[in-house]
């Protein structure tokens, strides 16, 4: 008797009503879109890449000044009479001068900084550094964590050991501190690997270093997931049927590993845009005339007393940014990581 | 069942699985665990051979070592006479096609990332048993094989209920064309009304493909169903075999007779047999007999000394001391 389906055996997904096959991701992402809090951080996001992509059009077209020059004696028109934007000083002593404050309006909406800088359009200048590098720095460490810890957990034996080590000898260091020293040491002199130069004013600098520091924060989660894969029955299925090693490795593991990697994702991003603006608060991140959210709230910290909004306003941004990515890495985990399902709805 | 060849199709001789446990750097650390201790056992042709015991017998493991998903630790593995204990992945290709393995979690024993179609068409694709434009033809077959529409093949695992996925395992093992098969309890994941469903498939599926079964399992009704011969293991050892009926009949070890007891009846005859505290840890066996420390008829002997499986009437063989009478 090989009665196809018994009531008792109806597919167990009878409820897609477009009857189309539905691949785990497909269904984690389905429910990733009905996730509510995760969508509006999404869109929070959304909203916050695409102004920070603006940022030209905003210095030219809205504010009209360059966010990259100062501009110590411009004045600017506020009710109809002209204010210069570094005011000389009536407080104290009266030395030097104060930038003006927010004006809300076109120009000088957050105020400027202590060269007469947009504030506003520096905010959104800084806030593409602080994404891209925060961004591609998640893309290297997902990539050598991938690498070191799928070939750790794969091949085992001497491979695991010596990978296994390296990752702890880098786990061992505080990761400010390795940050701190990589950043002093590279930005200070550049990096030249063979024939390649870069330079230490470079954007990739820092991506390379705050990539490279969390490595074993990724890693060693993958590794584990590799070898509880490696003795799941699906791939003793496989080594049953003959399957070659590699096909194993594609097919089999690496799939399953994916899962991890994009629950990583948006949490690694949020914990890199702390990391980089810390770094560039230190002055060995982002380098001037350049700005990311870090150096703009070095460089209001002068001005703490008298304009906080310099260094308020990218504060915001970062917390804002954080928070949303955080937010959504809840979700995200909740949709692919199927062990959510224990826990209360 | 009479054995159609002189050789058998498979046979272990004294196989042995051995872990280490507590191992440090420190040589000589650690100790072993006998998991699979010394049995011997030959599968013929066309027979469906029974391994039963209680968890932690090792008959999941024997069911690994005989497929040689695991390495084994000792004595000798024999596929058609050919020794395949030591033989490597790329030596094995060719008896791989010839004996598979279904698991006993179809949900775990399935890719959750890959439709059927892929799963069923890699062994194909990859020993190149058939060649690429006849794949989809072999594939609906093997699906018709197992009962199941040609339309789930585009499915995920997770789309189906657990005799369906089974279903699909048994679908995957059968691509091969295999002669046997070692099944590790592949229902008694199931529900009751699916296991009978999946269990006739099994006999169903035997009479079509000529096929030769290990059958493990703990529901002694489902192997009293559909083995031909029993295999009763104990702590890593085999303690009695024998045609079915006749050891369901007349169990000759007090352990069998114990295990045999427990299956629940409707009629009040027979008196069940409780047996008094637990599985031995297989890392400190008992000295003498495996099953003296729990036996209601052990003796001094039984203590002391191990008995050896020796074959007796009717090719029914047995490790005690004190046989019981049938």
């Amino acid at each position: 008797m090989t009665d196809a389906t018994s009531p008792s055996e109806t597919p167990a997904a009878a409820g897609t009503a477009t009857g189309r096959p539905q691949s785990p991701f497909r269904r984690a992402m389905v429910k990733l879109w009905y996730d509510r809090a995760a969508m509006i951080a999404a869109s929070v996001l959304v909203a916050i890449v695409i102004t920070c992509l603006l940022a030209p059009v905003y210095a030219k077209y809205v504010s009209g000044t360059d966010p990259f020059r100062s501009s110590l004696s411009a004045k600017i028109m506020i009710d109809g009479k002209r204010v210069p934007v570094m005011a000389p000083s009536t407080e104290g002593l009266g030395l030097g001068v104060t930038p003006i404050g927010p004006t809300f309006g076109a120009k000088y909406m957050l105020g400027a900084d202590t060269q007469g800088r947009d504030v506003a359009a520096r905010l959104l200048y800084g806030g593409r550094n602080s994404l891209l590098i925060a961004g591609a720095a998640t893309l290297v460490c997902l990539f050598f964590a991938t690498l070191i810890g799928v070939t750790s957990g794969f091949f085992g034996g001497a491979t695991d050991v010596v990978l296994s080590r390296f990752l702890d000898v880098l786990w061992a260091f505080p990761v400010y501190l390795l940050a701190i020293s990589l950043s002093i040491i590279l930005i200070a002199q550049g990096l030249t690997i063979g024939p390649f130069t870069i330079e230490s004013g470079s954007l990739l600098l820092p991506i390379g270093i705050i990539g490279v520091i969390y490595v074993p924060y990724v890693a060693r989660p993958v590794r584990g997931q590799v070898i509880a894969l490696k003795r799941s029955e699906f791939v003793l299925a496989s080594i049953g049927l003959g399957i070659p090693r590699w096909r194993i490795l594609f097919f089999d593991i690496l799939p399953n590993v994916t899962t991890t990697l994009i629950v990583f994702v948006p949490l690694m991003m949020a914990l890199n845009i702390v990391t980089e603006s810390a770094l560039s608060f230190l002055s060995i991140g982002v380098q001037p005339p350049d700005a990311s959210w870090g150096t703009i709230i070095q460089e209001g910290q002068g001005l703490l007393y008298n304009r906080p909004m310099v260094s308020v306003a990218p504060g915001i941004a970062i917390v804002i940014t954080v928070l949303a990515l955080n937010i959504l890495g809840d979700g995200v985990r909740d949709a692919f990581d199927p062990r959510s399902k224990l826990r209360p709805r | 069942m009479t054995p159609s060849k002189a050789t058998p199709l498979l046979e272990a001789r004294e196989l042995s699985k051995r872990y280490m446990v507590g191992k440090t750097f420190m040589p000589g650390s650690g100790r072993a665990v006998h998991a699979v201790d010394k049995v011997s056992l030959s599968v013929w042709a066309g027979e469906t051979v029974g391994l039963v015991g209680e968890s932690g017998s090792g008959k999941s493991t024997l069911g690994r070592c005989l497929t040689r998903l695991y390495d084994i630790s000792g004595g000798q593995l024999l596929y058609e006479g050919e020794d395949i204990s030591e033989a490597t992945a790329r030596e094995l290709l060719p008896i791989r096609r010839k004996m598979q393995m279904i698991f006993q979690d179809p949900s775990a024993s399935l890719n959750p990332r890959r439709r059927v179609r892929d799963m069923l068409a890699e062994p194909l694709a990859v020993h190149k048993i058939r060649p690429r434009n006849e794949i989809g033809d072999r594939l609906a077959e093997l699906m018709g094989l197992v009962g199941l529409p040609v339309e789930y093949l585009d499915r995920y695992p997770h789309e189906f209920s657990g005799g369906q996925r089974q279903r699909i395992g048994i679908a995957r093992a059968l691509a091969m064309e295999p002669q046997l098969i070692v099944a590790d309890e592949p229902v008694s994941a199931l529900d009751v009304s699916v296991q009978a469903q999946v269990v006739n498939l099994f006999a169903d599926l035997r009479e079509r493909l000529n096929l030769t079964y290990v059958f493990i399992a703990h529901d002694l009704g489902v192997v009293r169903q559909v083995s031909t011969r029993v295999v009763v293991m104990y702590l890593g050892t085999i303690v009695e075999m024998g045609e079915t009926e006749s050891l369901f009949a007349a169990p000759a070890h007090p352990y069998t007779r114990a295990l045999l007891s427990a299956i629940p009846r409707l009629s009040a005859s027979g008196e069940r047999i409780v047996l008094e505290g637990d599985l031995p840890s297989p890392l400190d066996p008992p000295k003498g007999c495996v099953f003296s420390t729990r036996c209601p008829l052990a003796t001094d002997l039984c203590r002391n000394e191990r008995p050896k499986l020796t074959a007796g009437a009717n090719g029914r063989s047995v490790a005690c001391h004190t046989p019981l009478a049938s």
